[in-house]
Parts: structure tokens; sequence; C-alpha cells
């Protein structure tokens, strides 16, 4: 891979409000997150000639922004595309493409008033949708007793359990988390099910919410509103699109796209001060940790083990409080990138950890097919 | 029979006809790369495994065994509702293809609950009509 010069997210921001709302297109949570990232970096709208976006195509939002871009990116591969656009930034940063790349999200994924019309020729709709295999839970559940069944039920379940009780801890430091109360392993144990081995509390939210972030130059990032999250190392890829041609349920790519981060950041894994690890579900985090190579194979559990991950613990995961307790609109990977760079940048209150310098990010999207992983760095 | 049914129905498609068709006689056929041997799932004129165009069509034997499986108690859309809860699986195919699929006729009937179930146990195949042209292949506990 070429040396490419440092880039910086310099920007960050949710839309308006997140949550429940009712009235606001998915579109209108785009802008406003676009709006409130370009304040928060002190840029305008007229900086930006690179757009990148998933679930509309970029298209469509530089129309409905009012911006005529020089880079366009509507790399869609799920709810990772947030992460992979860094690296693409980057690239195009590099290759002259353009200065300023805006990334943004909205999804009205609560209250959303159309649906998506399928193109019934792709594989899900024709071998998957008739058995009643649509949407994520349906699909995570079933990589999720694979993997309780090779690495043993109880102990799969204690350590989802650890999850799930250790992201709401820390959702409760966080004032636009969603979920307000405090959960208990048994309010987790107790809860109903949504797809066996899933309880409600394994599973994300389902909310409205817009996230967007700004990248751009090294020369550009030293002269703005905030201090500068610097790009170290990115990588991509995935290995299947539908849950039932994953080559293996237990083993998502993240194998390869964290090895390939890391080792671009040239930083390893006692380095880092933070993980931000897309929790579509308890069980995603488990397999993630794994394949990013936080422990090995089957040990997850016990790594997560008596809220290691909770506030005050060894282990700073998803201290937002996550797609399970803080906001999950669909495609939820952009609000990874914004907790790392405000925990690097020291902005993030109650719950803010003591002067991180690193954080790895991995998004995961799809059916556990695609992943996203970053390695930023505080300046 | 169609007038009823409001769950997903599959959509043949030109290089997947084959596959309802037989299904709707009562037969599970694969594709097969000519190249290297293996069957594939789901249909393609062009092999996955060695992108070769190479491939012909072979009938399975029906035997699977369980791969892994979910019991989901929340239908995913309306229409599931009043099956729900229900098993969805993904099998592992005699010839070697993994492919989607529900759990029927688990024995001890009543609702399914994980103890009736166990990854690994041999199934076979049973179809289901949906429409006049379409049948669902599902698999059962042997």
């Amino acid at each position: 891979m070429a040396k490419l010069d440092k880039v910086a997210i310099v920007g960050v921001a949710e839309s308006d409000q997140i949550g429940k709302i009712e009235n606001k297109s998915s579109l209108q949570h785009h802008a406003e997150a676009a709006y409130n990232a370009l304040e928060d970096a002190g840029l305008s709208i007229k900086d930006v000639d690179g757009i990148l976006t998933a679930g509309y195509s970029s298209m469509v939002v530089a129309e409905y922004l009012g911006i005529t871009p020089s880079y366009t990116d509507s790399t869609a591969v799920g709810g990772s595309s947030f992460i992979i656009h860094i690296a693409h930034a980057m690239a195009a940063i590099n290759a002259g493409y353009c200065e300023v790349a805006l990334v943004t999200h909205g999804e009205a994924g609560r209250s959303r008033r159309t649906n998506a019309i399928p193109d019934l020729a792709e594989a899900a709709p024709q071998y998957e949708w008739p058995y009643g295999i649509i949407g994520a839970p349906a699909m995570y559940s079933l990589a999720a007793n694979r993997y309780m069944h090779q690495y043993g039920e109880d102990r799969v379940r204690q350590g989802m359990a650890e999850v799930a009780v250790a992201t709401r801890k820390w959702a409760l430091k966080n004032p636009k988390a969603y979920m307000k109360d405090p959960m208990t392993f048994d309010d987790y144990h107790n809860s109903r099910w949504i797809a066996w081995p899933f309880h409600l509390l394994d599973c994300c939210l389902v909310t409205d919410a817009g996230g967007a972030y700004v990248v751009t130059t090294a020369e550009r990032a030293r002269n703005l509103k905030k201090k500068p999250v610097w790009v170290l190392g990115a990588a991509e890829g995935h290995d299947h699109a539908i849950v039932s041609q994953m080559p293996d349920l237990t083993w998502p790519i993240s194998r390869e796209t964290g090895k390939k981060a890391l080792a671009r950041a040239g930083v390893t894994h006692k380095d880092l001060d933070l993980a931000m690890i897309y929790d579509s579900f308890t069980y995603t985090v488990l397999a993630s940790l794994e394949a990013l190579g936080f422990c090995g194979r089957g040990e997850a559990p016990d790594f997560v083990a008596n809220q290691r991950t909770a506030p005050g613990g060894e282990f700073a995961l998803n201290t937002s409080g996550g797609g399970l307790s803080y906001t999950h609109s669909g495609m939820y990977g952009m609000f990874l990138v914004l907790e790392a760079v405000r925990q690097l940048r020291g902005e993030c209150g109650e719950r803010q950890l003591d002067d991180p310098r690193l954080a790895l990010i991995n998004g995961t999207g799809g059916a556990l097919s695609s992943t996203g992983t970053v390695i930023v760095a505080a300046d | 029979m169609t007038t009823q049914y409001k769950k997903p129905i599959p959509v043949p498609q030109g290089e997947s006809d084959v596959y309802w068709q037989k299904a709707k006689q009562g037969e599970l056929w694969l594709r097969k790369c000519d190249d290297c041997g293996k069957a594939y799932f789901y249909p393609r004129d062009i092999s996955p495994c060695c992108f070769s165009k190479k491939t012909s069509w072979i009938k399975a034997s029906g035997k699977a065994t369980l791969h892994t499986f979910a019991i989901v108690h929340r239908a995913p859309i309306a229409a599931f509702a009043e099956d729900a809860p229900f098993v969805t699986a993904i099998v592992e195919l005699e010839e070697g293809p993994m492919m989607p699929t529900h759990i029927v006729e688990i024995s001890g009937g009543g609702e399914p609950t994980p103890e009736k179930l166990s990854i690994g146990m041999s199934l076979e195949v049973v179809f289901e009509d949906i429409t006049d042209t379409i049948a669902l292949p599902k698999f059962k506990p042997v």
C-alpha cells in the first residue's frame, strides 16, 4: 500500500435531535448533522468539495445540501460504510480529488414513512426472505447460536449479558443516550425473546438519528476550531452478503481488517486506549473482539467477564452507550466515529476517559458481512 | 392458495428457473462446478468457486445436517406473525453447500424450543406448496 499523507477528522456531530423524532425524514437528519459537523469544524458548506454517504446516493445528498462536489462516493456496504468512508476520504484527499470531505448519515429508522423497494433478482429476497430470514435479528441469531454451540451456551450467555449491562452503564453517562434507566443482569435474562438465542436486551435500539464528520488535509486541520484527530491506518473488506453464505459464522472479516489497520497505523493492541466496536447485538461484540485479535477464538466471554468493559473497567469499550443503549438508526457505524473523536478531544464529560491517545473503530455491516477498521489518534 | 399467502414469494430468475421448477416437483437441485466438482448454492450460471462457465445441474439427495438455527419469536414482518415462534436454520447439504431454510415437523410437537433441536442432527428435505408454481424446500428431523 502506498504511503499516504496524514489526514484528520476535524468536525463531528449528530443531527439536532436523535431518538424518536417523528416528523423528520432521513435526509433531514443528513443535513442537520452536516450543518452541525461543519460548525464543529469551523468550516463552511462552501469549503466542501467531497461528499461520501450510504443509504442514499451521494448525488441525492449533495443536491439536497446544495453542493457540487469534485469527489463523490456512495460506497454502501451496510453500517460499516461510514468507517470505510474515512479511508476513502483519505485516499481521495491524497489523490487530489478533494480537500474537504463531508461524510453524512441519516436514518429515520424508527419513524420512516417509506420503505425501499427490493430488487427481487438478488439472493436475499429469493432464498432467505421466504423463510423469514429478514432483518438483522433473524440473521445474527443464526450466527450467535453457532458460536454458542462451539464455545458453550452458558458461558456465552453470560458474556452476552456482561456486554449488555456494561454498555448500559456507559449510556447512563451520556446525555444523548436513548436509554435512561439502569439494567440489571436479571433485567437482561428476563427480557423477552426476539429471536432465540437473542433476548430483547441483546439487540440494538431502533432510533431516528443522523451523524456527520469532516475529513481534511493536515495543513488545513491545524488551523481549525478544534484539535484534529489523526487517521493513522484503515482497512476494509467483506466475505459474503447474505448470512447463509458466510464462510464461518463465528469469524467475521474483521479478522483481516483489524490486522491490516493496526499494521498500517504501526500500533498494537496494547497501545489502544479505546475500542469502538459496532454492537448491533451483544454477539457482534464477542465475535468482533476475537476477530480483531483482542483475545483468542472462543475467549471473548472471559474477556468481557466481571464488567471489565464497564465504566472504570480495564478495557474501555463503546463509551457512548453503543448501538445497544445510546442510539441505533439502522446503519450505526457513523456514531462510532463521533464518540472516538470526542474521547480523543476530551469532550465526553462524565464518561471521559483519562487522556486517551489512540482508538480503534470497527464497523460491521450487512449480515456480519463487511467491516471497516480505522485507527485514530489524538493530536 | 395464492390469495391467502402473504409471506414473501420467490421470483424465479432465468438462472434459477430449474431450481424452482424442480422444487415444485418435490426435488432439490443444485448447480455444480465441472472444473472443481463442487456443488454450490445458490444457483448461478458461472460458479463462485472457480468462476467457471463449465457448470451443470445435479439432483441433491435431500439429506442435510443442522449447521445452526434460531427461533424467531418477534416476526420480522407482519406476514410471519401467525407462524411465530418459528425455526430458521442454515443446513449443510450432503453435497456440501450451506442453505437457508426452515425446520419443520419437529418431534414432540408444540412450540419449538432449543431443547427439541440439536446442531449436527440429521435432516431431510420436504416441500411446502405456497403457490401454483412455487414450493419452498424445508427440512425435517430424520
